[in-house]
């Protein structure tokens, strides 16, 4: 069945919508990410243009974010203190992000600068979180090696210092801010809600325990795509409402068997898998960049001046 | 100066020549871009009217196209920049039509003369209007035929060539598939009627192609209610989160 997208002006079958928000949506479910590294590109693959995918992908986040959150609401593993911090720092970088964006739109450097980001950014996550599970599965092969956790780093020496009782972390509101403002720049320029940047930097520079990490970085994701949504759909009028639902649909389905598939899996494992999805939808796109394009030229609308 | 001293003469000649008239009709003149919108044909008839009996010597050809709106088009080439293919050059086409498809009773570089093509702007070349490029670029005709190319093969741009079936030379038909990726806007339909290589008769129809129902609702809210539009896509993303959620808890977990 097509469907004909009205602001995005293409026709796509519903059903291939579907499918891929399924997909992502068990991945993602699995692994406990968002997705959008993986569903942005996938758009651009099926010719969406690169700004409705970007602008439409954020809307599909907030969706997937909050159904997330709920959870660990229950669960009482959210920061809030820490949440609201991040997310300070979160809209100033969304609202740069989408000013970058704009401007490099108008130049025709806005596909160079969404695909570089995620060669760049992807290479080095999926990297270090290969290293790093190859690395636990060694561990765990050996029994006694138990790992070191640094007790006092950079961190910890920087000015306005606030108490985070949640994550029991007294440290400044420095690097929490800055970590904010680099997610909603990615935010806003790649589509995504940035968990997989968030995440580590939560838990290897902020030092958060882990089992606040990931309801925190929800709560925060959520106000932070939906920001960088309404920006899009404000200045740049590119979030397609039937695009978002198709993938809404098979987004949540699939997320909900994700979690049931991800159960049944050990966390070095999923670990690993995640890393090498993760390097592949990089590698992809550095290709991309590296091989010379069968078609030269691309089109544009004109007039914008 | 002197092509106003010509103006007169060429009425002239074209009075001169109005013993051929086309009547023509669509199948229909309004193309609905619905949700489920996925391609349309369109069907293009007509007839010559004729006071007189038809002129001996050359025989009669027809050009039929159909043309959607003008919009200038930015065209950007690659080319490698320190390892990685980057956008470097650009050039604006003034104005280039968003569909277009000519389709002629035979190939029409064998019943159309070059000047006629310029002057009626037949051809998808001449149809598309590139005045200036920058100073910098000195082969704007390879991005001139890189939209074209583009266009093409998205079936944005076709060409037709023995598209047109002509009986006794009098009744005509053709038929256009419009593609699943077409724009709104007014297009229009033109029918030219060729002898020795100039055109004889014209007639142009309009045709309207709008997105309709929720398409239009919906980019309407998006274009003049931006805001409205934002929260709305928030209200239904927050909703479908927690919607699905408090289903799969509700009837698979417990």
């Amino acid at each position: 069945m097509q469907i004909y997208l009205p602001i995005a002006e293409v026709s796509v079958n519903a059903f291939l919508l579907l499918g891929l928000g399924g997909l992502v949506g068990i991945l993602s479910g699995m692994f406990g990410v968002g997705g959008g590294f993986l569903m942005t590109p996938l758009l651009f693959f099926i010719g969406i243009p690169p700004a409705v995918a970007v602008a439409t992908e954020a809307n599909q986040i907030v969706a997937s974010s909050f159904s997330g959150v709920l959870a660990h609401f229950k669960r009482r593993t959210v920061d809030f203190r820490m949440g609201g911090v991040l997310l300070v720092g979160g809209l100033i970088g969304a609202a740069l992000g989408v000013q970058l964006f704009n401007a490099l739109k108008e130049i025709g450097q806005v596909d160079l600068l969404v695909t570089l980001s995620y060669v760049v950014f992807l290479g080095i996550i999926g990297g270090l979180m290969f290293i790093e599970s190859l690395r636990a599965l060694m561990r765990s092969k050996k029994p006694g090696a138990v790992p070191k956790r640094r007790k006092h780093n950079w961190v910890h020496n920087l000015p306005f210092k606030m108490k985070f009782r949640t994550s029991g972390l007294y440290i400044s509101v420095i690097p929490p801010i800055m970590v904010g403002v680099l997610v909603g720049i990615l935010a806003a320029i790649m589509g995504v809600g940035g968990g997989f940047i968030m995440v580590p930097a939560m838990i290897y520079i902020l030092g958060m325990p882990t089992k606040v990490v990931v309801g925190t970085s929800l709560f925060q994701i959520i106000f932070v795509t939906a920001f960088t949504t309404l920006l899009h759909a404000t200045t740049n009028q590119t979030v397609d409402m039937a695009l978002a639902v198709l993938l809404l649909i098979g987004g949540v389905i699939g997320a909900q068997i994700g979690t049931r598939i991800g159960l049944k899996l050990k966390a070095e494992q999923l670990r690993i898998l995640l890393a090498v999805l993760v390097l592949a939808v990089c590698g992809k796109l550095a290709l991309d960049l590296l091989l010379q394009p069968s078609e030269l030229y691309s089109l544009g609308t004109g007039g914008g001046h | 100066m002197r092509f106003l001293l010509l103006l007169p003469l060429l009425l002239l000649s074209t009075l001169a020549a109005k013993g051929e008239e086309v009547v023509a009709g669509l199948s229909q003149n309004r193309v609905a871009i619905t949700a489920n919108f996925d391609g349309s044909e369109i069907l293009i008839f007509g007839a010559v009217k004729r006071i007189a009996p038809p002129p001996e010597g050359d025989p009669l050809d027809v050009i039929i196209t159909v043309s959607g709106p003008m919009s200038p088009v930015m065209v950007r080439r690659k080319d490698k920049r320190v390892g990685i293919w980057v956008n470097t050059d650009a050039v604006e086409v003034d104005a280039a039509p968003s569909f277009y498809a000519v389709a002629s009773t035979r190939p029409l570089d064998d019943i159309l003369t070059n000047t006629e093509d310029l002057r009626h702007k037949v051809s998808i070349e001449n149809v598309i209007r590139s005045v200036g490029a920058p100073a910098t670029i000195t082969d704007s005709e390879n991005f001139t035929e890189a939209l074209i190319r583009i266009r093409e093969d998205k079936g944005l741009y076709q060409t037709l060539e023995n598209g047109v079936e002509l009986s006794e030379d009098t009744l005509f038909r053709t038929s256009i598939a419009l593609p699943a990726n077409l724009t709104e806007g007014d297009y229009n339909a033109r029918f030219l009627l060729v002898r020795g290589g100039s055109v004889v008769g014209e007639y142009v129809t309009e045709l309207d192609v709008s997105k309709v129902g929720l398409e239009r609702w919906l980019f309407n809210l998006a274009h003049e209610m931006p805001l409205v539009y934002g929260i709305l896509s928030l209200f239904i993303a927050i909703v479908a989160g927690w919607g699905a959620s408090a289903f799969f808890r509700r009837y698979l977990n417990s």
